[in-house]
């Protein structure tokens, strides 16, 4: 059985070419970056080469990135650094749809004594800004709002609330995982202090992420050690993993067109031959302004594992924001906050498209799933009053 | 990924007596929408209405809810009413080989939807169980207010499956699943349960001089205490110890917190639990 793999928010195959990038520094161009020696020194250079193009896909001056572990250690130094910053600003403001590498953050800084604000979203996942506007003041130390929802592709208008943000004197930060790589985007006209992102959500592995970090913003380091990365963030760089994600990000770039037309086009043809096909199904966050490669649907009055396994027989990989696929038992904290009805939450997919997707992947999908949603619904109690409507 | 045995997957993929009955003798629904899973079960009786002939079910939830309520209907077609009623959820788990404890709770809401089914066949009073009933009065308190879940049905579940840990009972019941407000309620039902099973009786020092009983408050407070203040953001100070009086002081969330007695009632009788029968807490204002 070939599989069919549609969870590329959770992670991303390594693209081959970022492999044979990164191939060479693991057994023989193993320097340390840091050495004086030329075997170091060659090291270094690819080093300066990966950030270059890092900066590149960001639209921003390479001395404005540095290297991290993953997006969370990204978000927890911009959020941590801004309220080192301003010990006398004790206001966070966040979202109720955050990744918890925001939200649980936040959460626990209240424990510390800090006010955090979660703005909320309206049914199609939106923020709404008249509430920043009001929220946002001179106690506020740091603004944290993500790019674009992992689970629903919802982007937000961040632009818009970096202006909000800017006049209260405040720093900004965006996590910018889902959105790099999928959806242009330039810091040097932006708004954004601090924004993060993630290598293996763009086909570079896992275990190394970057912080964009604005020129003239103050910081203070999370990592603290050596003096790698100009002191910003201590310890030996992942090397091999950094010169992948400089490579990832260079393909990114390349790829941003084909990611906004012909990945979209498939995401959009699988949304629209799966509702015409399936009843009592809804798109989450269908009305607002989308990734090019998300779907979250919702299938009335069945449960997303039970949904997950029967693709999964099929060699179909999806997502779900199931409570019962998540080790939490409460629908996913995104569906919820959107106010999606539990009728629909609990039987929500994630269907995330990369540009190895084929359009056999998405007929094979279109073919599959109405028939595991019909046979679902005949075994639930609920499905079967909605079957005997119609 | 969930590690399902087998016999989950196979019960999930092919499951038995999906359907209903149209002329069930007794029919017994539990679960809702809200909870993510729902079980409606239909039972046969022989003509002497003794024995069960027939069983079929309905089920909205994951796949161990499904393999679960396949795995019922088998085990009780063939049995007397009684007999069924003995059933236990983990039996039920056993004759899968076992569910992963994170979803252990679709395991008793097939024992529940077989009480309300006898229950209602007899006409008796209906079991309590929590929000899976749809037309049950609720008896007891209400614990936890997300999944609607009693103190009944928690000590219940908590005696039936020998449970130690407030992570177990929310893997058993849902119970503290959603926001956690009730974790530390849940943490008191076990201790009442265990107490009433006279198992696992706290394990206390039985002579502690007087430097190693200030050490073990210390202890129990940072270890035991503390942290479960943490997660309501509150707090509490150690000021003083003298003989068995510990003196504390509540920070942040508990300072002023108009239940902050009934929590040095709490900490008091941790403090005695697990280091001393005579230990006397008193809350001071520094």
């Amino acid at each position: 059985m070939k599989e069919i793999y549609l969870d590329n928010n959770a992670t991303t195959k390594v693209d081959e070419a970022v492999f044979e990038e990164m191939r060479p520094y693991f057994c023989e161009l193993y320097g340390n970056p840091s050495s004086m020696h030329f075997f170091g020194g060659q090291v270094q250079k690819k080093v300066d080469e990966a950030r270059s193009r890092v900066a590149a896909l960001l639209g921003a001056d390479p001395s404005e990135i540095i290297f991290t572990a993953c997006g969370t250690e990204s978000d927890n130094t911009a959020i941590r650094s801004a309220i080192e910053v301003f010990p006398n600003r004790r206001h966070i403001i966040t979202t109720r749809v955050e990744h918890p590498a925001v939200l649980t953050l936040c959460r626990n800084l209240t424990k510390h004594g800090y006010r955090v604000t979660e703005l909320n979203v309206d049914g199609a996942g939106r923020l709404d800004l008249d509430e920043l506007r009001k929220v946002v003041d001179e106690d506020t130390a740091i603004v944290s709002i993500m790019y674009a929802n992992n689970e629903t592709g919802v982007v937000f208008p961040i632009e818009e609330i970096g202006q909000i943000v800017k006049e209260k004197g405040a720093l900004f930060h965006t996590d910018a995982v889902q959105a790099v790589g999928k959806i242009p985007l330039n810091m040097a006209s932006s708004t954004i202090d601090m924004l993060a992102l993630s290598g293996h959500k763009l086909h570079a592995p896992k275990g190394i992420g970057a912080l964009y970090l604005r020129k003239g913003v103050p910081f203070r380091p999370f990592m603290v050690g050596g003096h790698q990365e100009k002191s910003r963030r201590a310890g030996t760089e992942a090397t091999s993993s950094v010169i992948a994600l400089g490579k990832a990000c260079e393909l990114a770039g390349q790829h941003l067109d084909d990611e906004n037309t012909r990945v979209k086009g498939m995401r959009d043809r699988l949304e629209r031959e799966l509702m015409a096909i399936i009843p009592a199904s809804r798109i989450n966050g269908g009305g607002a302004e989308r990734l090019p490669n998300t779907l979250s649907i919702a299938f009335e009055f069945v449960e997303g594992e039970a949904i997950l396994l029967l693709l999964s027989e099929k060699g179909i990989c999806a997502s779900s924001g199931s409570a019962c696929t998540s080790g939490s038992l409460e629908p996913s904290h995104v569906l919820r906050a959107m106010g999606v009805p539990f009728t629909c939450a609990h039987g929500s997919i994630r269907f995330s498209l990369s540009r190895f997707t084929t359009d056999e992947e998405i007929n094979a999908v279109i073919k599959e799933l109405p028939p595991i949603i019909q046979r679902l619904r005949e075994i639930s109690p609920f499905g079967r009053e909605l079957l005997k409507k119609q | 990924m969930w590690d399902y045995t087998d016999k989950v997957k196979e019960h999930f993929l092919n499951p038995r007596n999906v359907g209903d009955i149209a002329d069930a003798d007794a029919v017994g629904e539990v679960g809702s929408l809200a909870c993510g899973d729902a079980l409606k079960l239909f039972i046969k009786l022989d003509d002497n209405k003794e024995r069960i002939v027939d069983a079929k079910f309905q089920t909205f939830g994951c796949g161990s809810a499904i393999a679960s309520s396949s795995a019922l209907t088998e085990m009780i077609k063939g049995k007397t009413l009684d007999e069924a009623l003995g059933v236990t959820n983990q039996e039920i788990a056993d004759f899968l080989g076992g569910l992963p404890e994170e979803k252990m709770h679709c395991s008793v809401m097939g024992q529940e939807a077989l009480e309300v089914a006898i229950a209602k066949y007899r006409g008796g009073p209906l079991p309590v169980h929590h929000d899976h009933g749809h037309d049950q009065e609720q008896e007891g308190e209400i614990v936890c207010k997300c999944f609607g879940l009693t103190d009944g049905f928690l000590k219940k579940v908590i005696a039936q499956n020998r449970l130690h840990t407030a992570e177990q009972v929310t893997h058993f019941t849902k119970a503290g699943g959603a926001c956690g407000g009730c974790i530390p309620k849940i943490k008191e039902l076990i201790a009442e349960v265990l107490g009433e099973q006279k198992q696992d009786a706290p394990k206390r020092p039985e002579k502690l001089t007087n430097l190693r009983k200030m050490q073990l408050i210390q202890e129990v407070l940072e270890n035991e205490i503390r942290p479960q203040l943490w997660s309501d953001g509150g707090d509490l100070e150690l000021i003083d110890i003298a003989g068995a009086t510990v003196q504390i002081a509540f920070r942040k969330a508990c300072a002023g917190c108009a239940s902050s007695g009934y929590t040095a009632k709490f900490v008091e009788q941790k403090l005695r639990d697990l280091v001393s029968d005579d230990i006397v807490v008193e809350e001071v204002q520094q």
